[in-house]
């Protein structure tokens, strides 16, 4: 059903909110999105080029700043660029530490992503309870790293901290608490009418779209394709903890769901397992501070998806060339596929459907390309349309 | 449906959150707070200082006179002065409420008592 005209409504950039800049103009036909064109860039921060100035020890806490959620992917994959480069190999008992903190990293990410996702289609209810019960693995951090958020467990060639004996019991406990509390909330989600009803066949991408504009991560498992760089290319101590990748074959946004819950479920079974696993011995070796000339690409499967980092040496102390590709950046041109058709209603779920690090909406200004007029929509507007329309189904 | 008797049930429990300041949790041990430098250990090597990742350390002056400036504000916690320290100097505090009104209380200076 056609309106008659199209309407160019953008989206973003600024929302002071939890969220990160970023904007979208979307060509709506009455109420169906018609086409999407992404605009990248306002978050830029000169991080590579502020690589550059440092030495390869101070780069590990910049790496580790690029993203508050997935801090220890981008260090693991930093360190792991960087030992490739010098020719070392972090001892076993550093590896299964280091997969530990990911695993604790991808629950906590997962889970917070699950309370955005019931916060953006109204269910704060959920919100509220998923994030109550993510503080029991911010604490198994918090007690195993020093921080909440930036662990600062790897370094070049190991890690910097053990996970002592006397903490294990607490970390054993907490996640038997996560996994009855994550096996409730799929329970939860996958009966209450008021999920189903906004993420079932929303933002479909069909498995070869998914493949052809190169998904990553849990946006691209829930399109049934089986990929995982922990499996593909393993690092760390991944080769030997046995998991499996979950995959969902719906598609959609409920599926997207579906896939982290999984993940919550299959990491906890393997920080069980390399708890249960974990070799004595050394935690780090020791490595020179100047790096030989070189070039090293290392990838990690941080919780978003698959994660890049790329260096080059000049032989000095300090890296010469760096260069990061992050999960949301590869995830942008499914996420615009995945738009295409779907309600104006339907926006922020989606884009919260592929845990970007961005999806924000400060307020919205419809453009009558006829007209030429415009009107601006606060965010609460904004809700008020989201509701109108979810009233009617 | 299953939410609902979720959500009720809370009703009659203890909030989940803390009535921050009054009521307090103290950090875990090994939390990684503001360093303190233990002087008549420092030998003045200027490791701490040349390793900092954000500058948060100047040292003036070289040896057992040297004076240590610590800028609480630019400091990331990451304790990596407290690693690569050669002596053992430095340990990580407790504390975590740094905030203040200005940058100057935000200075801490450690000096050799002889």
């Amino acid at each position: 059903m056609s309106y008659g005209s199209t309407i160019k409504v953008p989206f973003g950039p600024q929302h002071p909110a939890l969220k990160e800049p970023e904007h979208f103009l979307f060509k709506i036909d009455g109420d169906i999105i018609v086409n999407v064109k992404p605009r990248i860039g306002y978050n830029h921060r000169g991080i590579e080029k502020a690589f550059e100035r440092r030495t390869y020890i101070q780069n590990i806490y910049l790496a580790e700043r690029i993203c508050g959620i997935c801090s220890d992917a981008h260090t693991t994959c930093y360190v792991q660029a960087i030992e490739d480069l010098l020719g070392v190999e972090a001892p076993p008992r550093a590896r299964y530490i280091r997969v530990i903190v990911a695993e604790l990293e991808r629950i906590h990410s997962h889970s917070l992503w699950l309370g955005i996702a019931a916060h953006e289609i109204g269910f704060d209810t959920l919100f509220m309870h998923l994030w109550r019960d993510r503080e029991a693995v911010m604490d198994i951090l918090e007690l195993i790293s020093g921080n909440r958020v930036h662990y600062a467990m790897n370094t070049i060639g190991g890690v910097r901290r053990d996970i002592v004996s006397e903490t294990i019991p607490k970390v054993i406990g907490s996640l038997d608490f996560l996994e009855k509390r994550t096996k409730y909330y799929m329970k939860v989600l996958r009966s209450e009418p008021t999920v189903l009803k906004r993420t079932v066949d929303i933002g479909v991408l069909k498995p070869e779209d998914a493949v052809e504009l190169c998904a990553v991560g849990p946006t691209l498992r829930a399109s049934g394709v089986k990929n995982d760089v922990r499996r593909d290319d393993p690092y760390a101590a991944y080769d030997e903890i046995p998991f499996n990748i979950v995959t969902d074959d719906g598609c959609d946004v409920f599926s997207r769901i579906l896939v982290r819950c999984g993940e919550i479920l299959e990491s906890i079974n393997m920080i069980r397992y390399a708890l249960d696993h974990m070799p004595s011995g050394m935690l780090r070796v020791r490595v020179p501070m100047v790096v030989k000339p070189g070039e090293a690409v290392s990838r990690v499967e941080a919780p978003r998806g698959e994660l890049i980092h790329y260096v080059k040496s000049n032989g000095s102390t300090r890296p010469e060339r760096y260069k990061v590709r992050s999960p949301t950046l590869a995830n942008i041109p499914a996420l615009c596929k995945m738009l295409i058709g779907q309600h104006v209603a339907d926006i922020p779920i989606i884009l919260a459907g592929i845990d970007p690090c961005f999806a924000c909406m400060d307020r919205l200004v419809f453009v009558d390309v006829k007209t030429n007029k415009k009107k601006a929509l606060d965010f609460e507007s904004f809700r008020k349309i989201v509701r109108k329309r979810h009233e009617l189904l | 449906m299953a939410i609902i008797v979720e959500a009720i049930k809370h009703l009659f429990k203890r909030p989940a959150t803390l009535r921050y300041p009054f009521e307090k949790e103290a950090p875990p041990k090994g939390f990684r707070g503001r360093p303190i430098w233990d002087m008549h250990r420092c030998v003045g090597c200027g490791l701490c200082s040349r390793m900092c990742p954000s500058g948060a350390i100047e040292m003036i002056g070289r040896g057992h006179e040297a004076r240590i400036k610590h800028y609480v504000d630019r400091c990331l916690f990451c304790g990596q002065c407290s690693e690569s320290c050669p002596r053992n100097a430095i340990r990580l505090m407790n504390d975590f409420e740094h905030a203040s009104y200005s940058r100057d209380s935000m200075i801490y200076e450690y000096k050799r008592e002889s």
